[in-house]
């Protein structure tokens, strides 16, 4: 049994996906608690996995018992051991968080909601987990489709976002799809660690290099770097509250985490970094997003939407981090799209319980918030910070790092970019903050007159627990960033 | 250089092919016709694939009669059969573009029910109008 923990954890969230509508069918209300209860399974299953991990070093799964690399291979190193925990630990939160949100914006499809959900955490985990390229992209896929499924079901607006969504996304994994044929034919292998030990031969053929060519344009698409963005604003921003607090920290998060692997798992870093200019280019595209994702995000008068763009710097953060090619650099970076995932689902889930009070995600609306939902203007508080870069939150550590690793690697611009986006940072939070503050500003003689000065007016608790839960998460991760860099990243950093 | 061409005939035919599917995905404004495009060019991929599994000669379909002598010797010779594995790659591909077109299509009907059109120019005029 014990031995069997890599595949249960993508089966748990698979296998309850299809009892999920059975279940429904007797009572609606039990979905709900039956996708807490298989994601908590699986969490404990990677957080199990990750201490085994830990302790004795790499996992190898075989499936069914077939040697690799005729087999597929589920490989856990400590770097998927720690996306898999990060993975499964907040679509956890997320879920518990959901129930409230999802009666109020999608009462007729809340038996549905959940089951694709589950299918969308499946997809997530499998592509932590595997060791083999075509696998990678079955998984890909199946959260995509479930993304495409979660999105498309949001407000006014969200299929024609979705539909563009498609259409990206399908082109970024059809590319994926191509970069692997063009390393299956050049091998004759599919399995990752297989392919590395086999390709250093071809490193100067075409065909190897048409390879890195589409599985990086794909997935720049998947991650939404910045040209390619495009269609994460307006999806994210119109898709339902619980499924953009699912989707927008990990879906990203998890296509940064698989460009990691194909350049520093299937390629050798000999490739990336020396023989080609993959990593000076990564650092430009970084820069480019960071400023771009910051300056688009202060043109934005929606809430949701601002915090889109936010994501789409953030992601600048990592693929540059990445891309300066030195270990500090890559502990920042890594610690980042834990940081991250944190910080945003964060942000979202408190965006998710002003829809829910407020109807609204326009900035303009949010006067007196303060005073109406302390709790959970705490904790974007607290988020905001972690964005900014204020220690002890979490966000200033990774961030510190990734800093540090620029002066090692002496990249002026993307210093500048990393500094100045924390200045942007600033001005869009404390927009908000102040917008908040501002207590009833054009109707205020009203409220004297009545009497009732903003009484406080909070979220429900399945709401508000998650989220402070998570504020508190932010600054623990901020605190203890020396262990978890220790014991976990120092092992996950590819070796250079 | 004309040896060059027709010797890689199968990767002309599934660049052009994808050029064509990209060509509808980005420039055609209906819907509809974006999403043929999104299925020409999955099936450019396709065939890239499957035509890498193409050995020349005395070859035929991997389907073994009498693999196993009794003895449970093999007698196989793999060059005598196309490469299997692409094929099965591709099956559980065609199983993800089947999914991904039913997708669309379900998007497409949602948004047809919105706005009564499938013209991308009239459904933003729409949104604009709100």
């Amino acid at each position: 049994m014990v031995a069997q923990i890599p595949i249960l954890i993508v089966v748990i969230p698979l296998i309850s996906s299809l009892f999920c509508p059975l279940i429904g069918l007797w009572r609606k209300g039990l979905c709900y608690f039956w996708t807490v209860f298989s994601l908590s399974l699986c969490a404990l299953a990677s957080i199990d996995t990750l201490l085994t991990v830990m302790e004795s070093g790499t996992i190898h799964y075989r499936l069914g018992g077939w040697t690799p690399p005729f087999g597929i291979e589920y490989v856990v190193d400590h770097l998927n051991a720690m996306m898999l925990v990060i993975v499964s630990v907040i679509s956890l939160i997320v879920a518990i968080y959901s129930k409230r949100s999802v009666e109020q914006e999608l009462p007729r499809r809340f038996v549905y909601f959940y089951t694709v959900f589950l299918l969308q955490v499946t997809g997530f985990l499998g592509i932590v987990i595997t060791g083999d390229l075509f696998n990678l992209y079955v998984f890909l896929e199946i959260s995509s489709l479930a993304g495409y499924a979660l999105i498309a079901i949001g407000e006014d607006g969200a299929p024609l976002a979705t539909f563009r969504y498609i259409v990206m996304g399908t082109i970024g994994a059809c590319f994926y799809l191509l970069g692997v044929g063009y390393i299956y034919i050049s091998t004759g292998s599919l399995n990752m660690a297989d392919v590395q030990q086999i390709l250093p031969q071809l490193y100067h053929s075409k065909v190897v290099l048409t390879a890195v060519a589409f599985l990086l344009a794909g997935l720049a698409v998947k991650m939404a770097l910045f040209p390619v963005h495009v269609w994460l604003p307006d999806a994210y921003t119109k898709a339902p509250s619980a499924a953009s607090a699912l989707i927008a920290p990990l879906m990203t998060k998890i296509s940064l985490y698989v460009m990691i692997r194909v350049l520093f798992t299937v390629f050798k870093p000999y490739l990336s970094i020396e023989l080609l200019p993959i990593t000076d280019i990564m650092v430009w595209a970084g820069f480019v997003a960071i400023l771009g994702g910051g300056i688009m995000a202060l043109a934005q008068t929606d809430f949701k939407r601002m915090l889109c763009y936010v994501v789409v710097a953030e992601v600048g953060y990592i693929v540059g981090g990445v891309g300066l090619a030195n270990t500090i650099a890559m502990q920042g970076a890594i610690l980042h799209i834990l940081n991250d995932a944190v910080m945003t689902i964060g942000l979202f889930a408190v965006a998710g319980i002003i829809v829910y009070k407020n109807k609204s995600h326009n900035i303009s609306d949010f006067h007196g918030l303060f005073k109406k939902m302390p709790f959970t203007m705490a904790a974007f508080v607290v988020g905001a910070l972690s964005i900014i870069g204020v220690p002890p939150t979490c966000g200033f550590f990774s961030k510190w790092y990734l800093i540090h690793g620029a002066v090692i690697a002496e990249h002026w611009a993307f210093l500048a970019a990393l500094l100045l986006s924390s200045l942007i940072s600033v001005v869009l939070f404390f927009r908000v903050i102040e917008i908040g503050f501002v207590f009833e500003a054009s109707h205020g003689g009203h409220a004297h007159s009545t009497g009732h000065v903003a009484t406080i007016d909070e979220a429900p608790l399945s709401m508000l627990i998650p989220t402070i839960a998570i504020a508190i998460g932010i600054i623990l991760i901020g605190v203890y960033n020396q262990t978890i860099l220790s014991n976990i990243i120092a092992f996950a950093v590819p070796k250079l | 250089m004309f040896e060059f061409i027709v010797g890689h005939y199968n990767y002309w035919m599934y660049v052009g092919l994808m050029m064509i599917g990209f060509y509808a995905m980005m420039a055609k404004r209906n819907l509809i016709k974006k999403i043929i495009g999104m299925n020409i060019f999955q099936s450019a991929i396709i065939l890239f694939y499957i035509s890498t599994s193409v050995k020349k000669g005395d070859v035929t379909v991997p389907i073994l009669e009498h693999a196993h002598d009794g003895h449970g010797a093999h007698a196989v010779d793999i060059m005598h059969y196309a490469n299997p594995l692409p094929h099965v790659l591709m099956l559980t591909a065609i199983v993800v573009m089947v999914a991904t077109l039913g997708v669309a299509v379900a998007v497409t009907i949602m948004i047809y029910r919105r706005y009564q059109t499938l013209e991308e120019d009239e459904i933003i005029m729409s949104i604009r109008r709100g």
